[in-house]
């Protein structure tokens, strides 16, 4: 999968959801968001990529978000 | 045809119906070729009044005239100017009566009746009355009844036979209009004034049931004849080509062009419009297998007896020789097509989706469901995809139009899906339309909303053209809002920022229907400066004072709904700006009744069923995510199948995931995704990237050019089913031909799946909608007999409500209450550049639909046949750019040629076009920028610049090459030798 591709959108939601007031709450929806409506295989990539200066381009709050939910956002097997 | 009795039963069939008939009776398949027609309009009053007609006593609603009192009871009062879908007139008097204690011979048609009244229909002075009319009418007519194109079907042939009349003391040696010339610039229908009774029912029609006021009479007396335009020929005219004229004209006058060459029809049969989300009821009038004509049925409940150019007649593309009618195979897109039997088109299909299976994995393949067949069709392939293929990855069209729709209520209201009837507009006394163009693409329902304003309704546009509803035939925008593409949401911030900042919330109904906390976090962020509209008026162009007069204006409506379209939608902030419309109607109380509501204008016959049925990656039918392990054990019982819990590929994914090699195989049912997708050549490469695509279409296609097998597909005159239009109204679909090529549109899907190993067996549509409705709970009340017995029924239709649900969200929200969502405005990633410093935004219009597979295979072309470019004087002026020049227009996405048009529709900065011809090349420019939370195309927002050029672009070049190779691949096709038992 296209990681820029996967980053803009990612960095999209982070910003929809950052404009909650209640900054657990924008974390949570983050990732649910992504969780009930990426693919095992865009997860997988934007997880792995976390790891890698790929991601450098990844909001703050996205990558909080990511990182706290990561075992539950990590496909079971892709 | 029979006159003495009024067919009251076959012509109601609503179990509502306040006609005089004593049951409804259900529609069979076939159905009287003429609807009764009672005269004048039905009177909605709830107050009864009791008169007495030739003796018989009569009970009808206050409003009703004497002549439809008559007629609903069974006494055939004569008429001819008067029709039930128009306001009474009162010019051929035909229709007198004689009242007790009333003088003179009133016309019943412009009488209402009164309680106690005595009238009487027939007489001897009547019928001297009567008669004597019709002499003067016969004696400037033509007397060529037998070879006339309305014999048969004529009224006043019929009334000729009731007047009794026998001869015309005038003669026929005096001046008269026999000799006046056709018009015949129409391509669908033709004018013949010399057979003319100036009954004005033509002008009456496009008046009052269309809108466009196209049509009057010109001259006095004697020389009075109808006008299109201003005495143009009916082309030239501002006329639309609704046929509401041909439908109401009661003589050859204004005829069907094909029942002049065919003859009358010989049955009826009603179906639905397979164009727009309108989806209109129809009347399909045959002889034999061959389709005559398509008239719009009276009883329909989304349009009510009118149509549309394309309904209407423009269905010829269902036998146009471009028609594939055998399967056919090919191992690379380099390759001629050969045509095989179904069977080995079907065995290679199936067998090449499980050898990618098993190379490159379970998720390697997915489907696309067509949001212009069935719902039976789309449940289907959607239940292929997810038991047969065994993943989740199965999309349709939704994607790229409402999906931000779906997500956006589902969040705010709890339901992906419009809160009102079509009708609820009559209600209406503030109405808002963003980002759509009704007109144009909704057009019997802005017909009925046009009607609304001439009542006296405001109407506020939030556009970034001028488009014809903002000024039009006796309606005007009392605030059009130019914004720049964008910038919705600002808009709709700055619109709450008034409301709120102006007390013009509706406290009662936030209190009692809608989330506390969700509401105070939502005012305090509407209430910022920075959503103010002055603050605003920098991004979006709009000026602060027309933002607050707006607003207030919407406030203040006692009944104020909001209607819009893809100009929200199809945006980066696409789901936002849904929540935001939604956001304003609960915050001025606008949810729950008549005249009100979130209305989107959803664009294809059955984008809203495709949905519904669980088109989707991330839900199984019924909007509920395949997460939900309940539900998914439902399935999975039902099924008897193992189902995956996690979502599957959007369509963009699945180009994202062809291109690097995840994504293999592909069935596309009914969906030109290579015409229709933004990024041409994205698309193109990922296609290409891809080892099956299997087509299943009635023409080949922009895709079927990259496909592997084509399986003929079905027209909607082809199969029986269901639709859902965008009033969550589930209407039937019923056959009147046998499919061209053999088999059924769902027929075909039952065939692939057998094969991949997953038996599905129905032998009816029927048993289909069936199986959906145990399985959903909005859909457990549904299915054929009811629809037959209800004629249509809006879901959710379920023990709660058993025969369906006009009105949404009435007591409370489905989500319990409302939920006010934070939406701040975010530019989109396509600015403006040095480099790209106009704005191009893409729409649709009246007389081609969509990609134009079906509309550019009928006359319609002569309306439009080409795609241009709009774009206003001082743009064109700074480029040297003339009406009518070859400009070329890049993105960073691509570039392509059109036409220019200089119009001052357009603001400065801004240029528009349509994409109706795959030659455009309209998505060559568009970019992979998506809504943020559903990935819908950002469409209507590219930055581009625009410039005189010589030749086409290096694409279309390239395009024009690969179209050639591929219709040569076409053309030269084997053909299958075939023996018997597979041979169509």
């Amino acid at each position: 999968m296209d990681l820029d591709n996967l980053i803009t959108m990612a960095n999209q939601i982070g910003d929809f959801f950052a404009s909650l007031p209640d900054h657990e709450e924008a974390l949570t929806s983050i990732a649910e968001h992504i969780r009930k409506f990426w693919a095992p295989r865009m997860r997988a990539a934007l997880l792995h990529s976390l790891d890698t200066p790929d991601s450098a381009a990844l909001k703050p709050i996205v990558r909080e978000a990511l990182t706290l939910n990561r075992a539950r956002l990590e496909p079971a097997t892709v | 045809m029979d006159l003495t009795t009024p067919n009251t039963a076959a012509a109601c069939g609503k179990s509502s119906c306040t006609c005089a008939s004593s049951k409804p009776i259900p529609l069979s398949d076939s159905m009287p070729l003429q609807d009764f027609d009672y005269g004048t309009p039905q009177s909605l009053s709830e107050t009864a009044v009791t008169l007495d007609i030739d003796g018989v006593t009569v009970t009808v609603p206050a409003g009703t005239s004497v002549l439809r009192a008559a007629l609903e009871s069974g006494v055939n009062v004569p008429k001819l100017c008067a029709t039930d879908s128009l306001e009474p007139f009162g010019s051929c008097r035909l229709c007198l009566v004689e009242i007790e204690g009333r003088r003179g011979y009133p016309a019943s048609c412009t009488t209402p009746v009164e309680a106690g009244m005595k009238v009487r229909t027939q007489s001897d002075k009547l019928q001297d009355l009567r008669r004597n009319v019709m002499e003067l009418y016969i004696s400037d007519h033509p007397l060529d009844c037998l070879t006339c194109s309305a014999n048969g079907n004529c009224e006043l042939q019929d009334m000729a036979g009731v007047t009794g009349l026998r001869e015309v003391r005038y003669g026929y040696a005096g001046e008269n209009h026999l000799d006046a010339k056709k018009d015949e610039s129409n391509p669908y229908f033709t004018y013949d004034p010399s057979k003319c009774i100036v009954c004005n029912r033509c002008v009456r029609a496009c008046e009052e049931t269309q809108g466009t006021f196209a049509l009057t009479i010109s001259g006095r007396g004697f020389g009075s004849r109808v006008s299109a335009g201003e005495d143009q020929a009916f082309m030239e005219s501002e006329c639309v080509s609704c046929g509401a004229c041909v439908e109401a004209c009661p003589t050859a006058t204004l005829q069907e062009k094909s029942v002049v060459k065919r003859g009358q029809p010989t049955k009826a049969v009603v179906t639905t419009c397979a164009y727009c989300g309108v989806g209109c009821s129809f009347k399909a009038e045959v002889k034999g297998n061959e389709v005559i004509r398509m008239t719009p049925y009276k009883n329909g409940q989304a349009n009510e007896g009118h149509a549309c150019v394309k309904g209407r007649f423009a269905w010829g593309y269902a036998t146009h020789p471009d028609r594939i009618t055998k399967p056919m195979i090919r191992k690379s897109i380099t390759d001629a097509w050969t045509e095989v039997s179904w069977e080995e088109a079907i065995t290679y299909a199936a067998s090449e989706f499980r050898r990618i299976q098993g190379k490159y994995g379970r998720d390697s393949i997915g489907g696309i469901t067509s949001s212009r067949c069935t719902n039976e069709e789309t449940y289907l392939v959607q239940k292929l995809v997810r038991a047969a293929f065994g993943n989740n990855n199965v999309d349709t069209c939704a994607r790229v139009c409402h999906s931000p729709t779906g997500y956006g209520l589902k969040q705010t209201i709890g339901e992906s899906a419009g809160t009102q009837t079509f009708a609820s507009v009559a209600h209406s006394d503030v109405i808002m339309v963003i980002g759509a163009n009704p007109t144009d693409g909704h057009p019997v329902f802005a017909s009925r909303m046009k009607r609304r304003l001439r009542e006296g309704a405001k109407l506020i546009v939030v556009d970034p053209r001028k488009i014809d509803i903002v000024d039009g035939p006796h309606i005007k925008a009392s605030y059009h809002l130019q914004l720049r593409p964008g910038t919705n949401v600002a808009i709709v911030n700055a619109l709450a920022h008034v409301i709120v900042t102006e007390d013009l919330l509706d406290e009662t109904f936030i209190a009692e229907r809608c989330e506390p906390k969700a509401f105070l976090q939502w005012r305090e962020f509407v209430t910022q400066a920075e959503n103010s509209p002055e603050a605003s008026a920098a991004i979006t162009g709009v000026p602060a004072e027309t933002v607050r007069s707006a607003a207030r204006m919407f406030a203040a409506g006692n009944n104020a709904a909001i209607y819009y379209g893809l100009g929200v939608t199809e945006h980066a902030q696409g789901s936002t700006a849904v929540m935001g419309i939604a956001n304003l109607a609960m915050a001025t109380g606008n949810v729950g009744r008549e005249g009100v509501g979130i209305n989107p204008l959803r664009g294809q016959n059955n984008v809203q069923g495709s949905c519904d049925m669980g088109s989707f990656p991330h839900e199984f039918p019924g909007y509920r995510h395949v997460s939900d392990s309940i539900t998914r054990a439902l399935f999975e019982d039902a099924w008897q199948v193992e189902l995956q819990a996690e979502p599957g590929l959007r369509i963009p994914n699945m180009f994202d995931a062809a291109a690097h090699g995840s994504f293999l195989g592909l069935y596309v049912q009914g969906e030109d995704i290579v015409q229709s997708d933004p990024n041409t050549h994205h698309v193109a490469h990922a296609l290409s990237s891809m080892e099956c695509i299997v087509v299943q279409d009635i023409f080949l296609n922009e895709t079927a050019k990259y496909a592997h097998v084509f399986l003929p597909g079905a027209s909607f005159l082809e199969k029986d089913g269901t639709f859902t239009n965008a009033e969550r109204r589930i209407s039937r679909v019923r056959k009147v031909m046998p499919p061209l090529a053999k088999y059924a549109d769902w027929e075909v899907t039952l065939l692939l799946s057998k094969a991949l190993g997953y038996e599905m067996n129905y032998a009816h549509p029927s048993e289909i909608m069936d199986e959906i409705a145990r399985l959903t709970p909005t859909f457990s009340g549904v299915s054929f007999d009811l629809i037959d017995r209800l004629g249509s029924v809006q879901w959710p239709c379920n023990e709660h409500a058993p025969e369906g649900t006009p009105i949404m969200h009435v007591d409370t929200f489905v989500r319990g209450k409302g939920r006010f969502i934070i939406t701040q405005f975010f530019a989109s990633q396509e600015k403006i550049t040095h480099k790209y410093p106009l704005l191009l935004t893409t729409g649709r219009i009246l007389s081609q639909y969509n990609v134009g597979a079906q509309t550019r295979r009928t006359e319609n072309v002569q309306w439009h046949d080409e795609d241009k470019l709009e774009i206003h004087p001082h743009d064109a002026e700074d480029r040297g750019i003339h009406d009518g020049d070859w400009v070329g227009i890049e993105s960073r996405a691509g570039n392509t040629v059109l036409r220019a048009v200089v119009s001052d529709r357009m603001q400065p900065g801004v240029v528009y076009t349509t994409f109706h011809f795959p030659e455009s090349g309209a998505n060559v420019i568009t970019t992979d920028s998506s809504d943020w939370a559903t990935n819908c195309p950002e469409y209507k927002v590219t930055a581009v610049q625009v410039m005189p050029v010589e030749q086409p672009s290096d694409w279309q070049q390239a395009y024009s090459r690969f179209n050639q190779t591929q219709l040569n691949h076409l053309h030269n096709r084997q053909t299958a030798v075939l023996d018997g038992a597979t041979a169509k």
